[in-house]
């Protein structure tokens, strides 16, 4: 790859990476906490492809000056090519003949370049093959900005409630009488600390169905601690008055109560809670498609 | 000077056309070309690729691809922008100066100063790149490459926050961390030899200016630990989309075994330090011990930091370096477990 694909690879990535970071984009796949990291490294990026682009630009002007060719711009190294313009210009005077002059500025060049500690061709031909492979995140997250990870990755990882630090009572009123909480902020409640700080409070929880292979819906919210890499369902099972049809990955709503009910995640053997529901909404897909720990 | 004398014939009649008269040049021009036309095709072409991309277990391991490099790429940059700007404005006198002479105690400072470099594993690589270049002790060069991602403040926070009821935890993977980077320090001075840090060609920074020097170095870096960083990321998503986690409880048991899976589990999920204390929390059917392999090895050795060590120091390098790394670190991590956990 040459300097100016480089250039436009760099650039096409800064760009990439400063959309994700203005829109919500890249919600699906990094914490909120990392947008400004996300655009400093969008903006740099872009000041190197466009550094490269000038500097390339810059180059050839340097050693514009004799007219007998435009070799020696490519050995890149100011000195080298001012010896050699020097060389030529004194040649020139010599012999006019233009082969001639030609010739021994070939050999000006590749001897110059040759003596200096590595082959002329190792500044624009070593980056290797393998810096191709970066079209590949461009492509992906341009064209086809995959999906937050859903219900298939959810049943296939274990349930990643932990006990925390502690319980803080709710809020003692919330909007028409429910409370809104995260699904790891209700299932720590529900599992660990037996519902004690939940009593007959409803509460409302937002986040996506899954169905295991017995066809059991759970409400999940994947967690994240940095990406999507390290995301971690937390699953809720559903009891009560469930609609007869809930498609998997579709977002909603859920009002309940707590019940004692729990179940043992088959893949990691971690405690799934239940929740009693009582209305189910379906809602679009929200904000931030993840919740995140302590949040 | 064989090319001298070959080169004059071949050159002199065209040298408006050089670029093209020269093989491997007339390939490299090429290149924008081939880059367009690849963009235009996957444009062109984007609903088959759209719906051949549609299966869940496809999608997933896109999202997981992306994410990882979306997530690393601005620890990639900080880490790229410190190493170029190490090799452009500081003087290799400074490090003379700043470390211990003899290279026995330069290894455990180098390994302590890791600790002030906040981010992951991706900005750790180009930076001991650039100390090595800056003609540092490769030995305290590689202490400092394993220790920074491990033992920074962030990401012991991180590990405090994923245990609240093991405050052991950040203490031994501290210790442990340290212990691992000290003592491939100190191997690396007894036993390396320096024709196995082989670093790849780079462009020479002699002649240029500062800023020209300042951002090829950058470019470089990025095109280069780049495309290794998106190998190890193709491979991390591969193995958290297929392999399924229910694998893992059948290795649970067993005290040597679970140290042994959580290790290895280490070096293929290549998560990034930062956030691997979460994951091995949930990890909650092994003991804390194996837990704590899997915190130890993880940001010294995964599948992401192979292929950019490969990249900045040399295969042969890499190939000596990383399985080394990993049994020192399982050693040391299952040692620190028994007597700290």
């Amino acid at each position: 790859m040459n300097r100016q694909a480089q250039a436009a690879v760099l650039f096409l990535t800064g760009v990439a990476l400063l959309r994700a970071g203005v829109t919500d984009l890249y919600l699906r796949y990094v914490k909120a906490g990392l947008r400004p990291l996300l655009l400093a490294a969008g903006v740099v990026l872009i000041a190197a492809a466009i550094a490269t682009v000038w500097y390339e630009l810059r180059r050839p002007r340097v050693s514009a000056e004799p007219h007998v060719s435009a070799e020696p711009r490519d050995t890149g190294r100011a000195q080298a090519a001012t010896a050699v313009q020097e060389a030529e210009l004194v040649r020139e005077v010599a012999e006019p003949r233009e082969a001639k002059a030609a010739r021994e500025t070939g050999a000006a060049r590749d001897d110059g370049a040759t003596g200096e500690g590595g082959p002329p061709h190792s500044h624009t031909h070593r980056e290797p093959r393998v810096s191709w492979l970066l079209v590949l995140p461009l492509v992906a997250l341009i064209l086809v900005a995959p999906p937050a990870l859903g219900s298939y990755t959810a049943m296939r990882s274990g349930t990643a409630l932990q006990p925390s630090w502690g319980y803080p009572d709710l809020p003692t009123r919330g909007t028409g009488g429910s409370v809104r909480l995260g699904l790891a902020d209700y299932g720590g409640r529900a599992a660990y600390d037996h519902g004690r700080s939940l009593g007959h409070r409803r509460i409302t929880m937002t986040g996506f169905i899954a169905l295991d292979r017995g066809g059991a819906p759970y409400l999940v919210r994947m967690v994240l601690s940095c990406c999507a890499a390290d995301a971690q369902p937390v699953k809720i099972g559903l009891t009560g008055r469930i609609p007869p049809v809930l498609q998997p990955d579709s977002w909603v709503e859920i009002t309940g109560s707590y019940t004692a009910r729990r179940a043992k995640d088959p893949v990691n053997g971690g405690v799934i809670p239940y929740l009693k529901v009582n209305r189910v909404r379906p809602v679009p897909v929200p904000h931030d498609p993840y919740e995140s720990w302590g949040g | 000077m064989a090319i001298t004398k070959a080169a004059p014939p071949k050159e002199a009649p065209d040298k408006g056309e050089r670029r093209e008269a020269d093989g491997a040049r007339g390939r490299q021009a090429a290149s924008p070309l081939v880059l367009t036309m690849l963009l235009l095709l996957v444009v062109v072409a984007q609903g088959p690729i759209r719906r051949g991309l549609a299966a869940p277990a496809m999608e997933s391991w896109m999202t997981v691809f992306v994410a990882v490099v979306v997530q690393a790429l601005p620890f990639l940059v900080l880490g790229v922008l410190l190493s170029a700007a190490i090799a452009v404005f500081v003087p290799p006198s400074f490090f003379a100066r700043a470390l211990p002479k003899r290279p026995a105690l330069a290894v455990p400072a180098a390994g302590v100063a890791g600790a002030v470099l906040p981010g992951c594993e991706c900005a750790s690589v180009p930076v001991a790149g650039a100390l090595v270049r800056r003609g540092v002790t490769p030995a305290a060069a590689l202490a400092f490459l394993l220790s920074a991602p491990a033992i920074n403040p962030i990401v012991l926070t991180a590990t405090a926050v994923a245990f609240p009821r093991e405050p052991r935890m950040v203490l031994a993977r501290f210790v442990a961390s340290l212990l691992v980077a000290c003592a491939m320090g100190w191997l690396w001075h007894r036993l390396g030899r320096t024709d196995w840090l082989r670093p790849p060609a780079r462009p020479s920074a002699e002649g240029l200016g500062k800023g020209a020097a300042f951002w090829a170095s950058v470019r470089h870096d990025v095109m280069h630990a780049g495309g290794f960083l998106v190998v190890g990321a193709m491979v991390a998503a591969t193995l958290k989309a297929m392999v399924p986690a229910a694998w893992l409880r059948a290795a649970a048991d067993g005290p040597v075994m679970s140290v042994l899976v959580l290790a290895v589990l280490a070096v293929l999920l290549s998560i990034c330090s930062e956030a691997d204390a979460f994951v091995a929390a949930s990890l909650s059917q092994f003991s804390l011990t194996a837990r704590l392999a899997f915190l130890v090895v993880g940001p010294m050795i995964d599948l992401k930091l192979f292929a950019m060590q490969t990249a900045t120091f040399g295969r042969g390098f890499a190939l000596r370096f990383a399985p080394a790394t990993f049994a020192l670190a399982v050693v040391v991590a299952a040692l620190t477990g028994a007597v700290l956990l």
